[in-house]
């Protein structure tokens, strides 16, 4: 049999994701701490290691059922032709309904479709919200870096006001729903005079007070997860708290936890989306002044759904690859200053 | 994991230079990207510039079709613009959803706004208005099929309405209509028009003019105004507080262009094809004197 | 400026916390439900199964939830014409109850999957020398320790999902919590600060218990290796 059982997955919506662990495409939860430096490994080696790394994995899982006899895999062939057989009716049953829907228009008609992918659609409409989609979401990301830096230093203050104030806002933070959070900066701004932009600052300002609360979790583990010696030997050189927290442990912190932010990347890009409620002018949004535009509004959310789904895959992609790159960088570096 | 700082910290101060710059890189694409995309399509003219506020989503009326602009308030707006001193192409149009208007007129955003502006005396104490260009009035569009049967809102019991979430015609629903009407609230009156032609709700209501314009947008001949307004919406032309001057340019523009007949011209191009007539009673409006629309529902 | 008091009796608050602490209940009961069936899709012998899982949780993962919302309203209601109940309201709260679960099924079954790799592979083996065969040894000896060991995930699912209840109004919900929100702030703009805080400070009292919950049963539940 072959190894099928573990396709491409992507992390943990943040929500589901404990602090400083997310889990990787193989579904085992690992931690984002740095790596501990190995020697250095020629490319086949490596292949080697992991090539034994998967079969392993696969007798873990495949452990759950005896390799089939001849018998059972005839019953799993029969399964599988039914399994396929039921996912093709279940498609072929949906296409057919929207083919002939029981009052108004075909739905597959490429009068419907036509507008909804020719070259205008693209230029005019999904290109720009796809900027103003990734706009929002680097922003976003950007500020709940900062916050997080900045949150997790009041957290690890010695100071418990500065502690409290700091824990409060936080968890205040995670509590509130990022829509409740948009509304409320959408009409603030607006209030406050900040006219056009209001709805852009107003999504970053919302994706941020989630998203930074997450971050300052990650940072606030990271730090904990430190070895002992890092505090000690700042305090050695005569640091103060406060100077070998930021310039010794946050540091290390913040790049522990980058895949894990590139993964909370995602999770930003899907909550963007939100954007549309408040009248952002995101890929989503976009999509459906399209769709007004020629009646067809259910065609342009269908691409703006695929659009969506390619844009988060090849983030989950980036995010599994950076671990992959930091720990081949932190190896190698690491082990030429062993040798030498 | 004793060992972990010392990978980190062999990353050595080149790399770790890198990673900031990648950083401060990132932010300042982000920066830039974010201006272009939260900012205007700032078009390159030479001279002064009028920022108009419109919708960009309403078929028929003033539609954005990828930086054309085209629509019965477009048309207004040009119209206006034209005799305010402005060639088309120093026109710049910007979206003006309906609960920022006020704002973005008070911040000079925009220099006027044309979008479904109904003259209310709340809006009259923070911006002055010119016009009113167009008096609508709220009503339903139904499928042609069904139009012996749906004569006005007494003749819905039973039946299902779309409009679009938050809006006043939404709130006259609830208000007005009789119990059994059920209501479905979505995000805008295209989406709305998709509902009714696959039979999912049996009529559409907010103003008959933009009904209209929509029912002629869609094309083909399967909907219809149903034709008995029943509250006064009056359209005006929202300009900043405290401009009288420019109100009382704006309103002779407005009464040049209904005793030319483009005005006429301009509201038939928008209507084609659906047979609306617009209530003779109000329009056109021959007194530019900013009335306040009446809220009373009549049936 | 209008008085918290004021605000209170003249909007239906408590009534729109019910509404999502509803849509929450429901998608809770179905999204397990799905969940487990999609982790035991992801890991039985059947391949096409396991694909199919597999596909149905990358999707949902990708997807923003507004999105999926907007396509069962636009899609499923508006043009195929399935609906739950000819009365609205009821349509799109299980339309917004079947969103919602879809969604936070993909998660849940990710959850639990983390669970299952906390599971030694002696348990597995040990269920398969007793003889048992997949189903039997999936639900009766892995299943039951996966899901105590993933409380705390599944427990940062629920709280995602309360705080999703509130995306419904994508669904034409529209006597939830941000509408109402919005609504408020609409007629209230002097009050606006007043108006957020009351419905961030009911979301803090709702999901603060659920954190402290879920800590505490995922140090109660975990199995002692």
């Amino acid at each position: 049999m072959t190894d099928t059982t573990f396709e491409s997955e992507r992390e943990f919506d943040s929500d589901a994701m404990t602090a400083n662990t997310y889990v990787d495409r193989e579904g085992f939860t690992r931690s984002t701490e740095p790596h501990s430096p190995r020697l250095k490994l020629t490319k086949a080696e490596r292949k080697k290691i992991t090539r034994s790394q998967r079969n392993q994995r696969h007798e873990q899982q495949s452990v759950l059922f005896d390799e089939p006899g001849p018998r059972a895999q005839q019953c799993i062939r029969v399964i599988n032709v039914i399994g396929v057989l039921l996912v093709i009716a279940f498609l072929a049953w949906i296409i057919v309904r929207f083919a002939n829907p029981p009052m108004g228009e075909n739905q597959l008609s490429w009068k419907l479709w036509e507008p909804a992918l020719n070259g205008r659609a693209w230029v005019s409409f999904y290109l720009p919200g796809i900027v103003s989609t990734l706009a929002a979401s680097v922003v976003a990301i950007a500020g709940a870096t900062v916050f997080g830096f900045l949150f997790a230093l009041g957290r690890l203050s010695t100071l418990a006001p500065v502690r409290a104030v700091c824990s409060v806002i936080v968890e205040f933070c995670r509590a509130v729903p990022v829509l409740l959070f948009m509304i409320f900066f959408w009409r603030l701004f607006a209030g406050l005079g900040m006219g056009d932009s209001s709805p852009f600052w107003a999504v970053c300002a919302g994706l941020i007070c989630y998203n930074g609360s997450v971050v300052t979790e990650l940072i606030r583990s990271g730090v904990g997860n430190l070895p002992v010696g890092q505090r000690e030997a700042a305090t050695a050189l005569g640091m103060s708290h406060m100077a070998s927290l930021m310039r010794v442990e946050v540091p290390q912190a913040v790049i522990a936890s980058m895949p894990a932010l590139v993964s909370q990347l995602v999770v930003v890009v899907k909550d963007s989306a939100l954007g549309s409620v408040i009248s952002y002018a995101d890929l989503l949004q976009r999509a459906r002044r399209l769709g007004s535009l020629h009646f067809n509004p259910l065609q342009t959310i269908i691409v703006a759904g695929v659009i969506y789904l390619v844009l988060c895959g090849l983030l989950s992609r980036l995010a599994q690859w950076i671990p992959a790159y930091m720990q081949r960088r932190t190896t190698g570096v690491a082990s030429a200053a062993d040798s030498a | 994991m004793p060992f972990q700082s010392v990978s980190l910290r062999s990353l050595g101060r080149s790399a770790r230079r890198r990673i900031v710059s990648a950083v401060l890189a990132l932010v300042c694409v982000a920066g830039s990207v974010m201006a272009s995309a939260c900012g205007n399509e700032d078009v390159q003219v030479t001279g002064p510039r009028i920022r108009i506020g419109v919708k960009f989503d309403q078929p028929g009326l003033s539609v954005d079709n990828g930086g054309q602009f085209s629509g019965f308030d477009i048309d207004v707006a040009r119209y206006v613009a034209n005799k305010l001193g402005y060639s088309p192409s120093q026109i710049q149009f910007k979206e003006a959803p309906s609960a920022q208007r006020e704002a973005l007129l008070q911040n000079g955003s925009v220099n006027m706004v044309i979008g479904t502006y109904s003259i209310t005396q709340d809006r009259k104490s923070v911006v002055d208005f010119a016009g009113p260009y167009f008096v609508a009035g709220q009503d339903l569009l139904i499928r042609r099929s069904d139009r012996s049967k749906i004569t006005g809102p007494r003749s819905l019991a039973g039946r299902k309405v779309c409009s679009v979430s938050g809006s006043t015609s939404a709130t006259t629903v609830k208000k007005y209509f009789p119990r059994s009407v059920q209501l479905m609230e979505l995000s805008g009156y295209a989406e709305c028009v998709t509902a009714l032609v696959s039979g999912a709700v049996d009529a559409v209501t907010t103003d008959d003019i933009i009904l209209a314009t929509l029912a002629s947008a869609k094309g083909d001949h399967s909907l219809m105004v149903v034709g008995h307004p029943f509250t006064k919406e009056t359209y005006g032309i929202g300009v900043r507080k405290d401009s009288p001057h420019l109100v009382a340019k704006i309103n002779e523009a407005l009464r040049e262009m209904i005793a030319s007949g483009e005005w006429k011209r301009d509201l038939d191009a928008a209507t084609k094809g659906t047979g609306f007539t617009p209530n003779k009673k109000w329009n056109p409006p021959t007194r530019m004197d900013a009335a306040v629309s009446d809220e009373r529902v009549r049936f | 400026m209008r008085s918290i008091g004021y605000l209170l009796t003249h909007y239906d608050v408590l009534g729109a916390f019910g509404v999502n602490l509803q849509l929450t209940a429901w998608s809770v009961l179905f999204s397990l439900v799905l969940g487990i069936i999609l982790v035991l899709l992801r890991i039985c012998p059947v391949r096409s199964l396991r694909l199919f899982a597999t596909g149905f949780v990358n999707l949902f993962q990708n997807l923003p939830l507004t999105i999926v919302m907007v396509f069962l309203l636009l899609g499923a209601f508006v043009q195929l014409r399935f609906q739950f109940s000819s009365n609205f309201s009821t349509n799109f709260f299980w339309f917004a109850v079947t969103g919602l679960s879809l969604y936070t099924s993909a998660f849940v079954c990710e959850s639990i999957r983390s669970g299952i790799n906390t599971v030694p592979l002696g348990q597995a083996e040990a269920a398969r020398s007793l003889g048992l065969g997949f189903f039997q040894s999936a639900t009766l000896v892995i299943l039951p320790q996966a899901v105590r060991g993933s409380v705390a995930p599944l427990g940062n699912t629920l709280i995602a999902l309360l705080k999703n209840s509130t995306v419904a109004s994508a669904a034409a919900v529209s006597t939830e919590t941000s509408s109402l929100m919005n609504t408020m702030i609409q007629y209230n703009a002097s009050s606006i600060v007043s108006v957020f805080l009351i419905f961030a400070l009911g979301y803090v009292i709702l999901i603060i218990p659920i954190g402290l919950l879920t800590t505490w049963l995922s140090n109660k539940l975990a199995v002692r290796r």
